[in-house]
């Protein structure tokens, strides 16, 4: 096919994406959580994991945990589109090596096989609190909570040890000390 | 106890405190409800359209023209997903409209009902905001915060999804409230330290630059004012995007013309070249960018917009100054009145050179073309409309394409709201639906709409709306058989490989006229134009005028997609003397 000539806007210097944690407070309605995501699919904005609930029954708030990846300048569009949304309260967001902001998120692991595999797993678990929630002679349903990273390197070590089940919940972030989002 | 409403009752209720005056819809099943009680509000007028798109331009176009938010009604399913584009044509050029929908009866939601569709998850990327109203006790409130969020801000498009019970339920009605409930979304926040800094800025620069848009007209007449005034105290040079056109004089000669793709050799290179940038209520869209690496690669930029949301989002600026145009403005105004040592004239010898500079880009004269005896060039139609109809007060709006290009650059305006036309969506058939809502906004005001014939074929039907109320829209089409636009790219750009760009059966529009019961006129002898023109303005009624140009005319000056601004693709005139020199194509 002969080189075409038609011109178009081709995209030019990239900067490096870095992770980032969205926390939006939103009214709790329906439809809501489909005006956050559409947002990020219509946009072409990544979300890596996400998390929502209500934590405040009078107000009728829910909270949502978005982790993303962007350039600052894509970052700074999600914080200002979020914010125009008419169901959204306030957004935080933060980078994902913040020191004063905890970042935790719970996964629940089912490993099938003889006893010393399922020890090995507690066992490598140790660092994570890992609590036994279901064990039978040959299976158990371990839950720990962790880092995004640390999670996904559990999930590669304990593959060879019986893994056969993972549920994530999505990293959901607070802040440390006496200081709240603003 | 108070007296129970019905939903459709409340309908009204809320639309007669809002003082909306005209909605434009097509009744269908799941709206009769609201369709019986219209009788009973005689100060709601209902214009009824041949298609819900139809309906949505004609809001536009009442919108953009008044200034108040255009209301649509529409059924469920297919009345709600033909009113989309228009949805998102209002989206794109911020015009405030309030779209009601019917639903199917709440209990049949989620059965595939006949006639249903998800119309709030369709609408919902293409509306500032929508609703399901679910309970007939939310109605009022819902639909009072419907107009507060269209209007307010950067303003938009909202949709209310009424399923049918809920238009017969009863319930109490509540008046809107006074206070505006923002949700923390205030938008003139700015400080008077902003505003400090701008204007040093503006007491140093030797190159600048105002390039203002949209914002300015959304902000309402008096932001028009206070540019006027802004422009006249610096003495600055100012361009204009295509949403911007009228709120600065377009035959002034501080005004460069248009910007952008088509926009003129002085305002482009000026754009290129300046060390300050004044953004005013305009967006940085890719049109008017062109390359972004080398967009203005040498001047501080300053942002003035109500959106915070619209700064940094494509190019990075110095100073952003977020909130309404017209307070924006005038506190600068007030500020650069309140410094001493009379700033404006020590500036204005400041920029001497400047000026200078801009008067060579100018003597290029880029909106030139080659006019001729035998056919009629479009430019120069345009031109004469224009001659014709200035003296008016005028309102244009246009479908899309060349013919659009060509209203802006050879259509001067010289006040806001009377330019409508679709630029972030570029609908094509959005002008002539538009223009009846503009007749209906002013009728008696003359409106025209500059046509392409393949845009006003895909809303035509329209001309019926025209002819029930007797609306005197005129409907100046340039007539090329092409889609002009998508044939001068195919020339330009794929090897004049006009792949399905010529229409080959077209209607005869002077039947089409008749069959309509309105005026047909036909020109195509550029000796008869300016007397068939002056008969379209002078006949009291709606016109269908058929104008023959020449079909080959390219729209210049032009930035191929995708290059700077100081590459521009010149006219006819410039590429012949850039040949005699031996340079080859013009890529100046």
């Amino acid at each position: 096919m002969p080189k075409s000539k038609s011109a178009y806007s081709v995209p030019t210097k990239k900067q490096k994406p870095d992770t980032y944690i969205f926390v939006v407070w939103v009214d709790n309605e329906a439809g809501v959580l489909a005006r956050v995501v559409g947002l990020f699919s219509g946009r072409g904005y990544n979300i890596e994991s996400l998390a929502v609930a209500e934590v405040d029954a009078v107000k009728n708030i829910s909270r949502i945990t978005i982790v993303t990846t962007g350039t600052p300048q894509v970052i700074d569009q999600i914080r200002l589109q979020l914010t125009k949304l008419v169901p959204v309260h306030k957004v935080a967001e933060f980078k994902r090596e913040d020191k004063d902001v905890i970042f935790k998120e719970m996964a629940l692991f089912k490993v099938v096989g003889k006893r010393n595999k399922i020890e090995k797993c507690l066992n490598a678990c140790k660092k994570f609190n890992p609590v036994i929630l279901d064990e039978t002679k040959s299976s158990a349903v371990i839950q720990i909570t962790a880092l995004r990273r640390e999670i996904d390197v559990m999930n590669k070590k304990l593959k060879p040890l019986g893994l056969v089940s993972t549920s994530r919940t999505g990293a959901v972030a607070m802040t440390r000390g006496a200081k709240i989002f603003n | 106890m108070p007296k129970l409403l019905t939903g459709a009752e409340i309908v009204f209720k809320c639309l007669e405190d809002q003082k909306v005056e005209h909605i434009f819809g097509y009744p269908g099943g799941a709206v009769l409800p609201i369709y019986d009680e219209l009788k009973n509000h005689p100060s709601i007028k209902h214009i009824l359209v041949r298609h819900e798109q139809g309906a949505g331009h004609a809001a536009e176009g009442y919108a953009r023209s008044s200034g108040k938010p255009g209301v649509v009604l529409v059924t469920s399913g297919p009345g709600a997903t033909n009113v989309v584009t228009a949805l998102t044509d209002a989206y794109m050029d911020s015009v405030p409209l309030v779209c009601i929908s019917g639903q199917v009866p709440t209990h049949l939601i989620g059965t595939d009902a006949f006639q249903e569709c998800d119309t709030t998850g369709i609408t919902r990327p293409c509306t500032k905001h929508n609703w399901l109203v679910k309970d007939i006790n939310d109605l009022s409130k819902v639909m009072h915060e419907a107009f507060t969020v269209a209007t307010t801000g950067r303003p938009g498009p909202v949709l209310i999804d009424i399923p049918k019970d809920i238009q017969f339920a009863k319930a109490k009605y509540k008046k809107p409230n006074k206070e505006k409930k923002l949700n923390g979304k205030s938008h003139n926040k700015f400080s008077q330290d902003q505003i400090d800094e701008l204007v040093t800025l503006l007491s140093k620069t030797k190159k600048p630059i105002i390039y203002s848009g949209g914002g300015v007209i959304n902000s309402g007449p008096k932001a028009s004012q206070a540019l006027r005034e802004f422009v006249e105290l610096t003495g600055f040079p100012i361009t204009s995007t295509l949403q911007g056109l009228g709120a600065y004089p377009g035959d002034d000669n501080q005004f460069l013309g248009m910007l952008g793709m088509h926009g003129t050799y002085e305002a482009n290179n000026a754009m290129h070249d300046c060390d300050l940038l004044i953004n005013i209520g305009a967006r940085f869209d890719d049109r008017i960018t062109g390359k972004i690496d080398e967009f203005s690669p040498n001047s501080k930029k300053v942002h003035i917009d109500i959106d915070p949301s619209s700064i940094n989002k494509i190019i990075k600026v110095d100073l952003a100054i977020v909130g309404d145009v017209t307070s924006v403005i005038s506190k600068i105004n007030k500020t650069i009145a309140k410094r001493k040592n009379g700033h404006s004239k020590s500036n204005k010898s400041n920029i001497a050179k400047w000026w200078e500079q801009i008067e060579k880009w100018r003597e290029k004269d880029s909106l030139n073309f080659v006019n001729s005896d035998e056919s009629i060039k479009p430019q120069h139609a345009v031109q004469r409309l224009y001659e014709l109809t200035k003296d008016k007060d005028t309102y244009v709006t246009t479908e899309v394409g060349q013919h659009q290009m060509w209203a802006a650059q050879h259509y001067k305006f010289n006040k806001p709201n009377r330019w409508m036309t679709s630029g972030g969506l570029g609908t094509m058939g959005y002008g002539l639906p538009a223009a009846v809502g503009v007749q209906i906004a002013h009728p008696e005001k003359l409106v025209i709409d500059i046509a392409g014939e393949a845009s006003v074929l895909m809303t035509m039907q329209e001309m019926s709306t025209a002819v029930q109320y007797n609306l005197p829209i005129k409907i100046f089409i340039l007539n090329n058989q092409y889609m002009g636009m998508v044939r001068q790219w195919q020339e330009l750009l794929h090897e004049k490989n006009y792949s399905e760009s010529y229409s080959e059966a077209l209607p005869d529009f002077m039947k089409m006229a008749e069959a309509y019961g309105c005026k047909g006129i036909k020109a195509d002898n550029p000796a008869d134009l300016d007397d068939k023109i002056q008969e379209m303005i002078d006949y009291d009624g709606p016109v269908i005028f058929d104008c023959h140009v020449d079909p080959n005319e390219n729209c210049f000056p032009m930035i191929p997609s995708g290059k700077p601004h100081n590459q521009m693709i010149l006219g006819p005139k410039d590429q012949e003397e850039n040949k005699i020199k031996g340079k080859g194509k013009a890529l100046v």
